[in-house]
């Protein structure tokens, strides 16, 4: 195998699953981050009491 | 002893005129065509005319400008050799950036990877071309299909090639929607085209879309650190957006300083035009990669959504699969019209710019990973 072959399969496979990988574990970051800062129920008025 | 003086001095009036050879002559003819897709068909103006512009001035025989001490070499040394203009540019794309819809709909970002495939693909086809490793590797960034992340990357490994690759990636970026359009209706049933998908709520708190940016950046420095300034910069730009006490900064940074920046950046990447390494075979090659590039990307985009489609019995339009590239907003508003083109009530739009946006944040982590993988390996 050629070393620029080595180096672009490399590169590809490594670039390809490293970006899916690191966007699928933001994915996650993300879900986290939403049910650790979940959005506040809006309060109330009293008119509508 | 008078007349020899005079007559050297009048040579300085026809030295350049005398100077021009025919390949200033193309040069010419390509800065105007660029600033005329700029003004006349509005491909990119912002960047176009001052790419053409630079590129004229820079191949007047002695103007000059790139000498040592030349303005235009003095902006390359200072804004770009030192990756401060794409920097700066990050910022203001950040504060204009709303990641709300990505947010909203976290497995969206997954295609912001998907739509970032090309760019290794073609990595492999440039390399099977001849190009070297490290302008293999800058070719293949045009498939981000973001111009400051080409720039960054460009600049650190073929500096010589920041002109073609430059130019490319701003050119096509101009030409995604005519570029996606009939990719995305060859790998689509009708069946796929019309599938409709619920409204976003809005589900994320002021607190998430404060602490995302902070927690993206430590992330990037973690896995992948030299793209840390690139992802960085985008995020305190976004910082400042969502902060809603920074509305001068943000504004500003979106505004004036993109605007200044975008302007010199322009100038001097036109600069670097200059026809002895721009008149090259391989500037060819460049752009048939970089145009390689972005369909492939855009292929790869469709590909993942139809997987996606499959895996959650048909929830997702594969459609804005097309959308996970960084040309944003362009790339969401064509995957929108290719929406409604099939079915008149199917409103693509706020799903496929969480897409775009996720494809912005690809196209960063991308060129980090690849960054990192080449320093590992050591490759200079």
């Amino acid at each position: 195998m050629s070393e620029n072959l080595a180096f672009g399969l490399t590169l590809t496979i490594v670039g390809m699953g490293g970006t899916m990988l690191s966007l699928w574990l933001l994915s996650l970051l993300t879900t986290a981050l939403k049910k650790l800062f979940p959005v506040e129920p809006k309060k109330s008025t009293g008119a509508e009491k | 002893m008078l007349w020899p003086s005079i007559l050297a001095g009048l040579e300085s009036f026809y030295a350049g005129l005398f100077n021009f050879t025919w390949q200033h002559w193309v040069m010419f003819a390509i800065g105007c065509l660029l600033m005329y897709l700029g003004i006349a068909k509005g491909f990119e103006p912002l960047l176009l005319v001052p790419i053409g512009f630079g590129a004229i001035l820079t191949n007047i025989p002695f103007s000059g400008v790139m000498e040592e001490h030349g303005f235009l070499r003095v902006l390359l040394e200072g804004g770009i050799l030192t990756e401060l203009f794409p920097l700066l540019i990050f910022v203001g794309i950040g504060a204009l950036t709303d990641l709300g819809p990505l947010l909203e709909n976290p497995r969206i970002f997954l295609f912001g990877a998907a739509g970032q495939f090309g760019i290794f693909l073609t990595l492999l086809l440039a390399l099977a071309l001849g190009f070297t490793k490290l302008e293999a590797l800058s070719i293949g960034i045009i498939g981000a299909c973001d111009g400051p992340t080409a720039i960054f990357v460009t600049t650190n490994y073929a500096p010589q090639l920041l002109g073609s690759i430059s130019v490319a990636a701003y050119s096509y970026m101009s030409l995604v929607p005519l570029i996606q359009p009939p990719i995305m209706r060859a790998l689509t049933t009708q069946r796929e085209k019309q599938i409709m998908m619920p409204t976003v709520k809005h589900s994320v708190s002021k607190t998430t879309k404060l602490v995302f940016p902070i927690a993206v950046t430590a992330f990037t420095a973690i896995i992948a650190p030299l793209g840390a300034s690139l992802m960085g910069m985008f995020m305190f730009g976004n910082l400042m957006r969502e902060s809603g006490v920074m509305d001068r900064l943000a504004k500003a940074s979106s505004n004036e300083l993109a605007n200044i920046v975008t302007l010199l950046l322009g100038l001097t990447i036109g600069a670097t035009m200059q026809a002895e390494q721009f008149l090259r075979l391989q500037t060819l090659g460049i752009f048939a990669l970089g145009f390689v590039a972005i369909s492939l990307d855009t292929v790869m985009g469709v590909l993942f959504g139809k997987l996606m489609c499959f895996l959650t019995g048909g929830k997702v339009n594969p459609l804005i699969g097309a959308a996970g590239i960084s040309a944003l907003p362009m790339a969401a508003r064509v995957v929108q019209s290719e929406g409604l083109r099939y079915n008149k009530k199917n409103h693509l739009l706020m799903h496929a710019m969480g897409a775009n946006t996720g494809g912005q944040l690809g196209s960063i982590m991308a060129a980090a990973i690849m960054l990192s993988i080449v320093n590992a390996l050591g490759i200079q």
